[in-house]
C-alpha cells in the first residue's frame, strides 16, 4: 500500500453514516438557483431573460474566457430572476433563479455507443461543452487541465477516489454502484491525452469500492488501481502524485509540471454521461450526512437545489445542529443561509453538532511541540508562519514557505493549543506579495 | 428548518474539526508517567521525598499564581503546566533540603524563568532546571547532600554518602565497584536505583517505564533522547576510561546521575528545544557532548543539568538553520 511520505492526519473518519446509503435521487427543486460562477476563472455571461422559458440542460451561461465553463440549467422552467445569492464559498454571484413547471423537459441527449471511435478533440469539445469542472471541490475547469501547453508533456492520468475528507462518501459511493462509468471515464481522459496508462487511486477505507473498480478494469491492462493508505490529505493532487508515481510536483507548480493530470471520481463519472450521452453537467452525487442530519444519505441532486431541500429529504436537522458544511469538515465552508444551492462543486453537505466542532476565539500560545511541523504534508514549519503572522510580520512568514501550504488545515487539526494557524497563514497571504 | 432559522448558523472558516489534544491533557499525561519514578523516590528515601516534593508544586502553583496575578493576565494553573515543572523540580532534588530551598527554587523556576519571560510558550530555559541550577548554585551544601537509600520507610536517616558519579570522580571506579560489592551488582543496583541521588532520578526502570508511556502515546520521540544517550555512551566508552582509549565503562555513566531523566522528561520539553527532527537528532548530540564534557572533565561529577541548559539557548538558532525539507523544493545543488 502507498502513501506520500511527509505528514498527513487520520481524523475519525465517520463515513459509516453514510457510505452504506444507496445513491437516491433528490426530487428536481421547485426553484432552481443557478450560480453563473460554478468554477475557478472568469463568470459566465447570462445567456438568457427574465420571463423566458428554458427545459433542462439548456445552456444558460456562456464562459468568458479561457479558464471558464458554460452553465447549463437543470430544470425546466421560466426564468423568474438574474440575481445575486450567496455561493457555497460565502460570496454572493449572479445566479439565474428558474420556476419548475413540473414537465421536467431536457435538451434532446444524443446516445452515441460509439464515442471511443471518436477523435480525441471531438471528446474534449464535448467535455467543453458540457461545463465540467473538477468536482471534487477545488471546480477549476477540465477542459482547461486536458490542454497543457506544448511544453508540458502529459504521460500520466490519476482518477483520485481517495476521498480522503472525513464524512464524505460520495466518490465511495459513485465507484460502487457505477464503477464501469468511472473507468469509462478515465478511458475516454486517456485518449483525450494521447496516453496509454491510467490510474486509479483509492483509500483503503474503501474496500468495497476498490474490488468493484478493480473488477471494471480487469479488461483493460493499462489501468491500475492503487489502494491507498488512508491519511488526510490524500486526495490533495500533490500528495496523490506522490503516493502513486513518486513524483514531486515542484514548489509553486502544477501537476502539469511533472506530466501528470489527476481528475476527480465525479468528475470521471461526468465526463463519461458527456461524451456518450451528451449530457452536460447539471447533477451531481451529494453527501448529506454528518451528527447534525437526522437520515444521512447520498443524494443525486439537480445543480441549484437549495441546501435546506437536500437536508429535508435528508429528514431534516436535529435539534442541536448548529453548522452546516458545504463540502468536508477539513477544507469545506461553513454556509451561514440554508438557501444556498448545490453547485458543481459540492461533494457534500455536512451538518455538525457543537460537541462535533471547534469555533473558538481564544487560543494559547505556541508551546513549539512540533506537532504541526509532523502533520504538515507540504513540509512546512507551521508553527513559524503562525507566530509570523499573528505578530504581523507577514514578509518573515513568506520566508518560511508561506505560499507553499495549500491551507490542509492538518496542523491546525493537531495543534494543542488550539491555534488558528490555517487562518493565519490565509491573512499573510493576503498581505505579502507571492513570488 | 424553522429552528435554525431563527438561531442562525454558526459560520467559521476550516477547518471545522479538532483533534481531542490539548495542553492540559498533554501536560497532566506527563504529570501522570512520572507517577512510578516518584513512588520509586519515596521507597528508596522515605517519607521526606514526598514532602520535599510537594513543596516544590505547592511553590511552583503559587509562583504562578502571584506573578499572573500581580501581572494582570489570566491565572493558568489548570493547564498543568506548573503542576510539571514542580514535580520536575521536585524529582531534581536531594530528599534532605531544608524547606526554604523547594520553596525558592519553585519561584525561580515558574515565576522568573517562565512567567516573567511571557508565561507557557515564551520560556527561554527549561523552567525546573533552572529552578535547580539556582538552589545548586546558592545552596551548594544542602543540594549535594545525598541520604543513604536504605528503603527504611519511617527510619530518620542522617547518615550522607556520595553518589556514584561522585565516587567515580573522585576516587575511580576501582572504589565504585568496591562500594557495591562487584560489578554486576553495581549494574543491578543503579538500574533498580537503590543508589543516593535526586529523588526522582535514581530508579531507571521507573523513569523508562514513564518514558515509554509517553513514547507510546506519541507525546514524545526518541529522536532526543536517543542521540543524547548515544553521544554519552560513545563518549565515555571512548574517553572515560582510566587506562586509555576505548576504556570507558558507558553502562555506568548510562545508568547513573540525573541523564534518564533529562535525556527523557528535561532535553525534551517542548518549549525549550528544537521542533524540526534533524535539529532534535543535533540537539541530543549537542547534549550528550556537553554531559561529558563536565562529567570527565569540569569540577561537577555531574553535567546533565547544565548541557540541556546550555544547550536550550541554542534550540532557536538550531531551528532557524535546521529547517524542513520542503515537499517539492529544488534539491540544493552541490
Amino acid at each position: 500500500m502507498s502513501t506520500f511520505t511527509l505528514g498527513g492526519i487520520h481524523p475519525p473518519e465517520h463515513k459509516d453514516l453514510a457510505c452504506g446509503a444507496a445513491i437516491e435521487v433528490c426530487k428536481p427543486p421547485q426553484r432552481a438557483v443557478i450560480p453563473l460562477s460554478q468554477h475557478i476563472g472568469a463568470p459566465c455571461k447570462s445567456l438568457v431573460e427574465v420571463g423566458q422559458r428554458v427545459v433542462a440542460g439548456q445552456l444558460i451561461g456562456n464562459p468568458e474566457g479561457f479558464v471558464s465553463a458554460p452553465v447549463h440549467s437543470s430544470i425546466a422552467g421560466k426564468v423568474t430572476s438574474i440575481e445575486a445569492f450567496p455561493a457555497p464559498i460565502g460570496r454572493m454571484v449572479p445566479c439565474v433563479v428558474i420556476e419548475n413547471d413540473k414537465s421536467d423537459e431536457w435538451v434532446a441527449l444524443e446516445d452515441d455507443p460509439g464515442y471511443m471511435e471518436r477523435e480525441a478533440d471531438v471528446l474534449k469539445g464535448r467535455i467543453k461543452a458540457a461545463g465540467i469542472v473538477g468536482m471534487g471541490g477545488a471546480t477549476f475547469p477540465t477542459v482547461v487541465k486536458l490542454s497543457p501547453p506544448k511544453e508540458k508533456k502529459i504521460d500520466a492520468i490519476i482518477i483520485n477516489g481517495a476521498e480522503c475528507e472525513p464524512y464524505l462518501t460520495s466518490d465511495h459511493r459513485v465507484m460502487l454502484e457505477s464503477p464501469k462509468e468511472v473507468v469509462e471515464g478515465l478511458k475516454i481522459l486517456m485518449k483525450v491525452l494521447g496516453l496509454d496508462r491510467g490510474y486509479i487511486g483509492i483509500e483503503e477505507n474503501k474496500q468495497d469500492a476498490i474490488a468493484k473498480i478493480k473488477e471494471a478494469a480487469s479488461n483493460y491492462k493499462n489501468i491500475e488501481v492503487w489502494t491507498l493508505v488512508t491519511k488526510y490529505p490524500q486526495g490533495a493532487e500533490k500528495m496523490l502524485i506522490k503516493s502513486i508515481l513518486n513524483r514531486e510536483v515542484p514548489a509553486g507548480g502544477l501537476p502539469m509540471d511533472v506530466g501528470v493530470v489527476v481528475q476527480n471520481v465525479g468528475t470521471a463519472y461526468a465526463i463519461y454521461e458527456a461524451c456518450r450521452l451528451g449530457k452536460p453537467l447539471m447533477e451531481r452525487v451529494v453527501s448529506v450526512t454528518g451528527p447534525g442530519v437526522v437520515s444521512p444519505k447520498n443524494l443525486r441532486a439537480r445543480i441549484g437545489t437549495p441546501v435546506s431541500q437536500l437536508i429535508e429529504t435528508c429528514g431534516g436537522l436535529k435539534g442541536g445542529a448548529v453548522k452546516v458544511i458545504s463540502g468536508g469538515p477539513m477544507m469545506g465552508f461553513a454556509i451561514y443561509d440554508l438557501d444556498t444551492p448545490v453547485t458543481k462543486g459540492t461533494s457534500g453537505i455536512v451538518a455538525m453538532e457543537d460537541k462535533d466542532i471547534v469555533h473558538r476565539t481564544k487560543f494559547n500560545h505556541c508551546i513549539r511541540c512540533g506537532r504541526c511541523v509532523e502533520a504538515c504534508p507540504m513540509g512546512l514549519m507551521p508553527l513559524m508562519l503562525s507566530v509570523y503572522s499573528e505578530k504581523g510580520l507577514y514578509a518573515d512568514a513568506k520566508d518560511y514557505q508561506l505560499f507553499d501550504c495549500f491551507e490542509c488545515g492538518s496542523c491546525t487539526y493537531v495543534c494543542p493549543s488550539k491555534r488558528p494557524i490555517v487562518q493565519q497563514i490565509r491573512l499573510a497571504k493576503t498581505m505579502v506579495k507571492p513570488g | 428548518m424553522e429552528i435554525n432559522k431563527q438561531q442562525g448558523l454558526i459560520v467559521s472558516v476550516s477547518p471545522h474539526i479538532s483533534s481531542e489534544e490539548t495542553v492540559p491533557r498533554i501536560m497532566w499525561t506527563v504529570s501522570i508517567s512520572l507517577l512510578p519514578a516518584l513512588v520509586m523516590g519515596i521507597y528508596y528515601f522515605g517519607p521526606k521525598a514526598l514532602y520535599v516534593t510537594a513543596l516544590c508544586i505547592i511553590g511552583s502553583l503559587l509562583s504562578e499564581w502571584f506573578v499572573q496575578k500581580v501581572a494582570g493576565k489570566e491565572i493558568t494553573l489548570a493547564d498543568g503546566s506548573a503542576f510539571l515543572t514542580g514535580l520536575l523540580l521536585g524529582l531534581n532534588m536531594p530528599s534532605t533540603v531544608p524547606f526554604y530551598i523547594p520553596l525558592v527554587a519553585a519561584f525561580v523556576s515558574v515565576g522568573i524563568t517562565k512567567q516573567l519571560f511571557g508565561g507557557l510558550g515564551y520560556n527561554i530555559f527549561n523552567p525546573a532546571l533552572i529552578g535547580r541550577a539556582f538552589a545548586l548554585i546558592t545552596w551548594t551544601r544542602a543540594m549535594t547532600t545525598w541520604s543513604v537509600p536504605d528503603a527504611a520507610f519511617l527510619t530518620v536517616n542522617a547518615k550522607t554518602t556520595a553518589t556514584p558519579l561522585g565516587i567515580l570522580k573522585e576516587e575511580g571506579m576501582g572504589k565504585l565497584i568496591e562500594v557495591f560489592g562487584d560489578k554486576l551488582s553495581l549494574y543491578k543496583e543503579l538500574l533498580v536505583g537503590h543508589r543516593p541521588g535526586s529523588l526522582g532520578e535514581t530508579s531507571m526502570i521507573a523513569i523508562l517505564i514513564g518514558a515509554a508511556f509517553l513514547v507510546y502515546r506519541r507525546y514524545i520521540s526518541l529522536r532526543i533522547p536517543l542521540s543524547f544517550l548515544a553521544t554519552v555512551a560513545l563518549g565515555v566508552w571512548i574517553f572515560g576510561g582510566k587506562e586509555g582509549l576505548f576504556t570507558g565503562d558507558p553502562i555506568v555513566h548510562l545508568l547513573s546521575g540525573g541523564l534518564m531523566l533529562g535525556a527523557f522528561y528535561m532535553a525534551t520539553d517542548y518549549v525549550t528545544c528544537p521542533t524540526v527532527s534533524r535539529g532534535q537528532i543535533l540537539f541530543g548530540i549537542g547534549c550528550g557532548f556537553l554531559t561529558i564534557l563536565i562529567r570527565l572533565k569540569a569540577g561537577y561529577p555531574e553535567g546533565v543539568m547544565f548541557a540541556i541548559l546550555i544547550m536550550n539557548c541554542f534550540a532557536p538558532l538550531i531551528d532557524r538553520n535546521f529547517r524542513t525539507s520542503v515537499f517539492g523544493a529544488k534539491k540544493a545543488k552541490k
